[in-house]
C-alpha cells in the first residue's frame, strides 16, 4: 500500500492504495464519491470521465498512483456553489439529455471538457467529441442539443417536435 | 400553448437533479455494513461435462470465506419460463431444468459453475482463478439447423434441441397454404433478425443480505420488476417466503428488457448471505454482462406474401427458427411466439396469416425479450417482404402499403394474426410522415449525393405492435404463468402531499415526473407536492413491472383508477364538512365545491380531517385517505407509425450513414411530450444500431467473438442523425382510462427495416441489383453484395 | 488485476533502472495495457510509470524533422500542427479522454496491428530513439505487437522527417475505432512511402507498387492500375480480406488525394 494525495473537486484528500487501485476506485470505494460510474472494461463508455489537472480521462483507466499530487473534479463537484446546476448540467435537464443517468456523468464531464477547449462547437464537432462517451437510452440528439445550447448557441432546429 | 403542468406538459424531469450531481444511487454505489464480495467462476467453454470441481485450493486463500458450486442448490428449485407453449401437435415445450449454478454440464461460455466469496473482490478474483475444475469439452451446437438435424444436444435429458415448434394460426394453415400456391405473385425473402446484446450502460448488480434474528432476506437488485423477482425467488427457486423477502430495485441504469429476468445471481447472493451472515455484493464486469446477460431476437426467417394482381395482399406465411440460447431465460417462449406471431398481420386488410416458429436450444446465451420483443421481429419481416414486392411489381412501396392499410372505420378490427385492434390511423401517419420527411425533396437530396459520388436511398416503414400487456385472461388462455396486471396505492398524507406507490420501475422513462402529472391533473393540485415511489417490494402493493411499453398503460391506469378512489372517497368527506350530498360535490383546480353554492372545501382541509377525524362521521366512513387499485387491461394496447430514413451508401467502401430518420407514431394520447420524444429518439439510436452497426458473432465452438465494446459495436453520437419525431396523429385508447398506448419500443420496432429498405433503395437506384442484406447492414457487407451484385 | 508496485522515475536513468527489475513492464498511458491488466492476461511485478521523466515530454522541432518525446500524449501531438498530416492522424486515435492519457511511445511499443501512429512512423520512415540506441522504423516493426525493442528497453523520443506532402486516412473499426484499415502517404523529396495499418496479420506493412507508382506520378490515378493482394490479410467479423484489400486502394487513393 502506497499513500496517495489529491485535490478532489477542491478538497485535499488521502488514501492508502494498491498498486493496482484505479482512480475510479479511490474516488469510488475510498472517497465515496459514486457519481463516477464504471459501465465497462476496455476504456471505451465513458460513464467513468473525470478531470484530471483540467483534461479529462477515463478514471477506469488510469491508476490511482498516478493521480497522486493531482487536481481532480468530479461529476460531486460541478455544481454551482449555492448547489444549483450548472450551466451544463440545467442543460441536460432543460433538453431531457439523459435516461436512466447512467452515463450521465461522464457525459456532463466531456461536455465541460469540450466547451473549456470549443466554447461554441458545431453539432458535427459536439458528436465527434462524444466519440468516447456510450449513451444507450437518448439517441444522443437530446446530449447534443443539450451541449449546443450549454454553449449559448441555438439548438439545432428540429422538424416537427 | 403547450402546459406547463398536468397531462399533456413537457414538465422537465425531477430525477434529473441527482443524476447530474452524481447522487444517484445505483445498486453497485450501495454499501452495506461488513459487506462480502461474490466472483463467479465461468465456463471458458460453450458446452462441457463437469467432472468434478475441486474448490479446496480456493477455500484455502486469503480473505475466503465461502466457495459454491452447482452441488448446494441441486435442492433448490429452478428458474423457470413464465410461459408455456404448446407445440403443433399439442405437445407441451420443453422444459429443462435452469439451476442457479450450473450441475453436470455447462453449456454456453459465461455459465457460472461455481462463485467464490471473499473480503475483497480482488481475493474472491484470486481464489475463483484456484478452483479446478475439471471440465470435459463437448462439442458446441451453435447453427440452429444443426441443432435441429444433430443428436449432440444441449439437455441431453430431453433427448432434442427443439424446445417447441409452434403454429399460428394453425387452423389458417391450409388455407394460407393454398392461396399462396394459386396466388397472381408470390414475393419470397429469407432473413435473419439479428441477434443483440442489451447493453445497458449500468452492468446487473446484487447484494444480498439476511438478518438471522428476524430470518428477513433482503436484496438489492438491478431490476425492471422488483416484485417478479420477488416472485420467482420464492415461488419457484429458493423457497423463502414472500413475506420474508424485501427486493429492492433502487436507481438502475436501463435495461430494455435484461433486467426483467431472475438471474441465478441474485439467488445465490441470497443464499451466501445467509449462510455467511454478512452482505453479499456481486457486481458484473462488462464481458460478464456480454456473456450472460439475456441477448435478444436471433430469428432466422423466410417470409413469403402472396398478392393478386392489383397488389392486395392475400396471405403472410411464415417460417421462423429462434434460439432461446442454452436454458429459457423467463419471458423467452413468449417472445418468438405471442408476441411475434400475432403481429404478423401487420396494418393490413390481409385475410390469411399463418406463422411456424421452431424454438431452438443451442450453446449461447439465452435469448429472451430485448426492446420490442418480438414485434420488432414481425415488423422487420413484414416490412422488408412488402418492400421486395412492390419492387417486383413495380408499384411505388407507400402506395402499396396504402392500399392494404386498415382504414379507420374498420375499428375495431379483428387482425388474420388473432388480435382485435381497437384504434388506428395508418393513412393519417402516413400523410405526416410524407410531410416531416419532405418525401417530395427526396429527388433533389439524391441528385446532391449523386454529385458527390454517394448513392442515395429512401426507405419507408408501417409497423403496429402490442403494448399495455396485457390482459390476464387472455395471456392466460395463451399460456402465461402470470397475470399481467399492474398495481398502485395514492397515499395522501394529513398535510396534503401525496405518495404513489406504483409497481412500475423506473430506470429512465421518468415515471417519477409523468405519473404527478397524471394525478395532479385528476386532482387539481400541484404535481410538485405528489412524490412516487417504486422499487421496493415493500413499499408498494404489488407490481408487475416495466417492460412492454406497459408502464403508463397498465400501471398508470391503476394510478387513475386508484385516484378516482380518492376522489370518491374525499367527496364522502368534503360533503361531511360542507353538510352536502357527496353527489352534489364537485372537485375542481384542488377544491371541493358543493354545486350551485359558494360553499367549498380544498383538498388540503379534506386530507387534513380524514387524519384527524374529529367531527367525523365514522360510522360512515374510515379516517386515512389511501387507495390502492389493481388494474388488469381489457385490451392489448396498439400503436402505429410510419417511418421513413435516408441514407447515403459510400459505393466505394460500402459505408452507410443515415442522414435522416422520421418517426410518426400514434401513441394516443400523451402525457409528457417531451419524455415520449425522448423515448423514440432512444428507440430510434437501438434500431439503427440493429440494421447497421451491431453484430453478436459466436464462432463454430460458441465463443463469443463480440465480447467487448472493442468487436461490438455501440452506437456512437457521431453515427446517428438528428430526429424528427412526430406524435400527432394520436387516436385514443379505447379501452384504458387514459387512452394511452406505450411508447417506450416503437422506435426499436419501426426504424430496423426502414433503414434497410433505404440501404435497398440506394443500391438499387444506384443501378446495382441488390434485393437484400442481413443486419446488421456493414460496410463489409454492403461491398460484398455490391460485388455479388455485379 | 494481480498487484503490483507503481514506480515513478523522474529521468530516464531511474527509469532505465527501474526497468530491471523482474517482471517489469513500462507504463505509457495505459489505455492499452490497464485494461489488458484488468483481464489478467499480464502479472508484472512492477509498473514503471512514463510519464514523470520531464525529458520524454514534448515536441521539438529542428528544421525538416520533428522530435517528440516517448511520454507525449496524443492530445499534445494533435494541438502541435508542425506535422499537420501527423496531428491529424493523432486527432483521431480513441477519443478525447484517451488521446489525453495514451502516448505515443506507448503506441509504438505496443504495435497493435490496427494501431494508427505505427502507419505514420513507417511511412515517414521515423528514427525510434531509445535509451539504448535509434532504431529505423524499416528496422523496428516486426509484425503484429512484435518490435526490434528489447526487454527493458523504453521508447524516450521518436524523430520524424516531414515530407513536402502526407496524409492519413482511416476507415474505422466501428467497434474499437481503431483501423479496419489505415494508409499513410508521405511524400518525401526522393519519393513516396505508403504504410498500411490495421489490414495485416503481419502487422503494419509498406505497400511497394504503390511508393513506385505514386513516387513517379503522385496522384490517385497513379495507382488505379494495381491491385493488393488478399493473402494474408486479417478476416474477422469485421471484414474479409478481400474487404480489407479492396479498402487498402481505396484508402490510400483517398489519402493521396487528400495530402498536403
Amino acid at each position: 500500500m502506497t499513500k496517495v494525495t489529491m485535490t478532489v473537486n477542491g478538497k485535499a484528500v488521502s488514501g492508502d492504495v494498491e498498486g493496482r487501485t484505479l482512480l475510479s476506485s479511490f474516488l469510488r470505494e475510498d472517497q465515496g464519491l459514486t457519481g463516477t460510474h464504471v459501465g465497462c472494461d476496455t476504456s471505451q463508455c465513458g460513464a467513468c470521465v473525470v478531470h484530471v489537472d483540467g483534461a479529462a480521462v477515463k478514471a477506469c483507466t488510469m491508476l490511482a498512483a498516478e493521480a497522486d499530487g493531482a487536481e481532480v473534479n468530479t461529476i460531486e463537484g460541478q455544481a454551482n456553489a449555492d448547489g444549483s446546476l450548472n450551466v451544463i448540467q440545467q442543460a441536460f435537464q432543460d433538453h431531457h439529455g439523459l435516461q436512466c443517468g447512467f452515463c450521465t456523468p461522464g457525459m456532463v464531464m466531456s461536455a465541460a471538457a469540450l466547451l473549456k477547449d470549443n466554447p461554441k462547437p458545431s453539432e458535427q464537432e459536439v458528436r465527434d467529441y462524444l466519440e468516447g462517451n456510450i449513451c444507450r437510452c437518448t439517441g444522443y440528439h437530446n446530449i447534443v442539443k443539450a451541449i449546443m445550447a450549454a454553449s449559448g448557441q441555438d439548438v439545432p432546429a428540429m422538424a416537427a417536435e | 400553448m403547450p402546459k406547463d403542468t398536468g397531462i399533456g406538459a413537457s414538465t422537465v424531469r425531477r430525477e434529473d437533479v441527482r443524476f447530474l450531481t452524481g447522487t444517484g444511487e445505483y445498486t453497485d454505489d450501495i454499501v452495506l455494513a461488513k459487506q462480502t464480495y461474490a466472483v463467479f467462476a465461468r465456463s471458458t467453454v460453450a458446452h462441457g461435462t463437469i467432472k468434478s470441481i475441486d474448490t479446496s485450493a480456493a477455500e484455502a486463500m486469503p480473505g475466503v470465506l465461502a466457495v459454491f458450486t452447482g452441488e448446494d442448490f441441486v435442492e433448490v428449485g429452478g428458474n423457470p419460463a413464465g410461459w408455456l407453449i404448446n407445440s403443433r401437435d399439442g405437445e407441451p415445450m420443453k422444459e429443462p431444468k435452469r439451476p442457479v449454478l450450473a450441475h453436470g454440464k455447462v453449456r454456453h461460455v459465461g455459465d457460472a459453475y461455481a462463485a467464490v466469496i471473499a473480503e475483497t473482490i480482488e481475493q474472491a478474483r484470486d481464489a475463483v482463478e484456484a478452483i479446478e475444475a475439471d471440465i470435459d469439452e463437448l462439442p458446441a451446437v451453435v447453427d440452429m439447423n444443426d441443432a435441429l438435424s444433430g443428436s449432440n444436444f444441449v439437455h441431453d435429458e430431453i433427448e432434442t434441441n427443439q424446445c417447441f415448434d409452434w403454429g399460428w394460426i394453425e387452423d389458417n394453415r391450409e388455407a394460407t397454404d393454398n392461396a399462396i400456391k394459386n396466388a397472381h405473385h408470390v414475393t419470397t425473402l429469407e432473413l435473419v433478425n439479428n441477434r443483440l446484446v442489451p447493453n445497458a450502460m449500468e452492468p446487473r448488480a446484487s447484494i444480498g443480505s439476511y438478518k438471522a434474528s428476524t430470518g428477513e432476506y433482503t436484496l438489492h437488485t438491478t431490476s425492471q420488476n422488483p416484485h417478479l423477482t420477488r416472485l420467482l425467488i420464492s415461488a419457484f427457486v429458493l423457497g423463502i417466503p414472500e413475506n420474508m423477502l424485501t427486493v429492492i430495485a433502487p436507481d438502475v441504469g436501463g435495461g430494455f428488457g435484461s433486467k426483467i429476468y431472475h438471474y441465478g445471481e441474485e439467488a445465490l447472493v441470497l443464499a451466501a448471505a445467509k449462510k455467511l451472515g454478512r452482505p453479499v455484493k456481486w457486481t458484473a464486469d462488462r464481458t460478464e454482462s456480454f456473456l450472460t446477460d439475456a441477448h435478444g431476437r436471433d430469428h432466422v426467417t423466410k417470409i413469403e406474401l402472396a398478392l393478386d394482381a392489383e397488389g392486395n395482399f392475400l396471405a403472410f406465411r411464415t417460417d421462423t427458427k429462434a434460439n432461446v440460447g442454452a436454458y429459457l431465460s423467463n419471458f423467452s417462449t413468449a417472445t418468438p411466439t405471442f408476441l411475434h406471431g400475432t403481429l404478423m398481420a401487420g396494418n393490413y386488410t390481409v385475410p390469411l396469416v399463418y406463422v411456424n416458429v421452431k424454438a431452438v436450444f443451442t450453446n449461447t446465451a439465452p435469448v429472451d425479450a430485448y426492446r420490442g420483443a418480438g414485434r420488432p421481429e414481425a415488423t422487420y419481416s413484414l416490412e422488408r417482404v412488402i418492400d421486395k414486392a412492390a419492387r417486383e411489381l413495380g408499384m411505388d412501396p407507400i402506395e402499396l402499403r396504402r392500399k392494404n392499410f386498415i382504414k379507420p372505420d374498420q375499428y375495431p378490427y379483428a387482425s388474420a394474426a388473432g388480435l382485435e385492434y381497437d384504434a388506428g390511423n395508418y393513412d393519417a401517419l402516413m400523410d405526416k410522415m410524407e410531410e416531416v420527411a419532405d418525401v417530395a425533396g427526396f429527388e433533389a437530396r439524391r441528385q446532391a449525393s449523386e454529385a458527390k459520388g454517394l448513392l442515395r436511398g429512401f426507405g419507408v416503414n408501417a409497423y403496429i405492435e402490442a403494448c399495455g400487456i396485457a390482459p390476464s385472461n387472455l395471456v392466460g388462455v395463451l399460456g402465461s404463468r402470470v397475470g399481467l396486471y399492474d398495481a398502485a396505492t395514492v397515499r395522501v398524507n394529513a398535510t396534503g402531499n401525496l405518495s404513489v406507490m406504483v409497481g412500475a420501475h423506473s430506470h429512465g422513462q421518468g415515471h417519477e415526473t409523468a405519473f404527478p402529472q397524471v394525478v395532479a391533473e385528476m386532482l387539481g393540485i400541484d404535481p410538485a407536492v405528489i412524490d412516487i415511489v417504486h422499487g421496493d417490494t415493500s413499499k408498494i402493493p404489488f407490481g408487475m413491472g416495466t417492460y412492454g411499453s406497459r408502464s403508463l398503460a397498465v400501471c398508470g391506469s391503476a394510478v387513475v383508477r386508484a385516484t378516482e378512489k380518492i376522489i370518491n372517497k374525499a367527496k364522502k368527506i368534503a360533503g361531511h364538512m360542507l353538510e352536502a350530498s357527496e353527489h352534489d360535490i364537485t372537485l375542481s383546480d384542488g377544491v371541493f365545491s358543493v354545486d350551485g353554492t359558494d360553499k367549498s372545501v380544498t383538498f388540503g382541509e379534506v386530507a387534513l380531517k380524514a387524519y384527524i377525524p374529529h367531527e367525523y362521521p365514522l360510522e360512515d366512513i374510515e379516517p386515512g385517505l389511501e387507495e390502492t387499485a389493481f388494474y388488469d387491461p381489457a385490451n392489448f394496447t396498439y400503436p402505429s407509425g410510419a417511418y421513413a430514413c435516408e441514407v447515403e451508401v459510400d459505393p466505394d467502401t460500402g459505408k452507410v450513414r443515415v442522414d435522416r430518420m422520421t418517426a410518426v407514431d400514434d401513441f394516443g394520447n400523451v402525457i409528457n411530450p417531451m419524455i415520449v420524444t425522448g423515448q423514440v429518439h432512444g428507440g430510434l439510436a437501438q434500431g439503427i444500431g440493429q440494421a447497421l452497426v451491431e453484430n453478436t458473432s459466436y464462432d463454430e465452438n460458441g465463443q463469443l467473438l463480440s465480447a467487448s465494446y472493442m468487436d461490438y459495436t455501440m452506437p456512437r453520437a457521431d453515427d446517428m442523425p438528428m430526429f424528427a419525431v412526430d406524435h400527432s396523429q394520436g387516436t385514443l385508447c379505447t379501452h384504458n382510462p387514459l387512452g394511452v398506448k406505450g411508447c417506450g419500443e416503437a422506435g426499436a420496432i419501426g426504424s430496423p427495416p426502414t433503414v434497410v429498405n433505404a440501404v435497398i433503395d440506394a443500391l438499387q437506384s444506384g443501378g446495382r441489383n441488390v434485393t437484400h442484406i442481413d443486419m446488421p447492414v456493414t460496410p463489409a457487407r454492403v461491398w460484398d453484395a455490391m460485388q455479388n451484385a455485379k | 488485476m494481480y498487484n503490483f508496485d507503481v514506480e515513478k522515475p523522474g529521468t530516464i536513468a531511474e527509469a532505465a533502472a527501474a526497468m530491471g527489475a523482474d517482471e517489469a513492464q513500462a507504463l505509457g498511458g495505459g489505455q492499452t495495457l490497464i485494461p489488458t491488466l484488468k483481464q489478467r492476461l499480464a502479472s508484472p511485478s512492477t509498473l514503471v510509470s512514463l510519464r514523470g521523466v520531464a525529458e520524454m515530454q514534448g515536441i521539438t522541432r529542428d528544421g525538416d524533422s520533428l522530435r517528440i518525446g516517448g511520454a507525449t500524449t496524443h492530445a499534445a501531438v494533435a494541438a502541435d500542427g508542425s506535422y499537420p498530416a501527423l496531428s491529424a492522424l493523432a486527432a483521431h486515435i480513441g477519443d478525447p479522454a484517451v488521446r489525453n492519457r495514451g502516448t505515443i511511445g506507448g503506441s509504438l511499443a505496443n504495435n497493435d496491428p490496427a494501431a494508427c501512429y505505427p502507419a505514420a512512423a513507417l511511412a515517414s520512415g521515423a528514427t525510434i530513439v531509445t535509451n539504448t540506441r535509434e532504431i529505423a522504423a524499416d528496422d523496428y516493426f516486426q509484425g503484429m505487437f512484435e518490435t526490434a525493442l528489447d526487454e527493458g528497453e523504453i521508447i524516450t523520443a521518436v524523430r520524424f522527417p516531414i515530407p513536402q506532402a502526407a496524409h492519413y486516412e482511416k476507415f474505422v473499426q466501428p467497434a474499437s475505432r481503431f483501423a479496419l484499415v489505415g494508409v499513410f502517404v508521405a511524400k518525401f523529396a526522393d519519393g513516396v512511402r505508403v504504410a498500411v495499418t490495421g489490414a495485416s496479420n503481419e502487422g503494419v506493412h509498406r505497400w511497394a507498387e504503390a511508393e513506385a507508382a505514386l513516387s513517379a506520378d503522385f496522384s490517385a490515378g497513379a495507382i488505379d492500375g494495381l491491385s493488393v493482394s488478399a493473402d494474408n490479410l486479417i478476416a474477422d467479423l469485421h471484414g474479409s480480406a478481400a474487404y480489407r484489400a479492396h479498402l487498402v486502394k481505396v484508402m490510400t487513393g483517398r489519402a493521396v488525394s487528400a495530402a498536403s
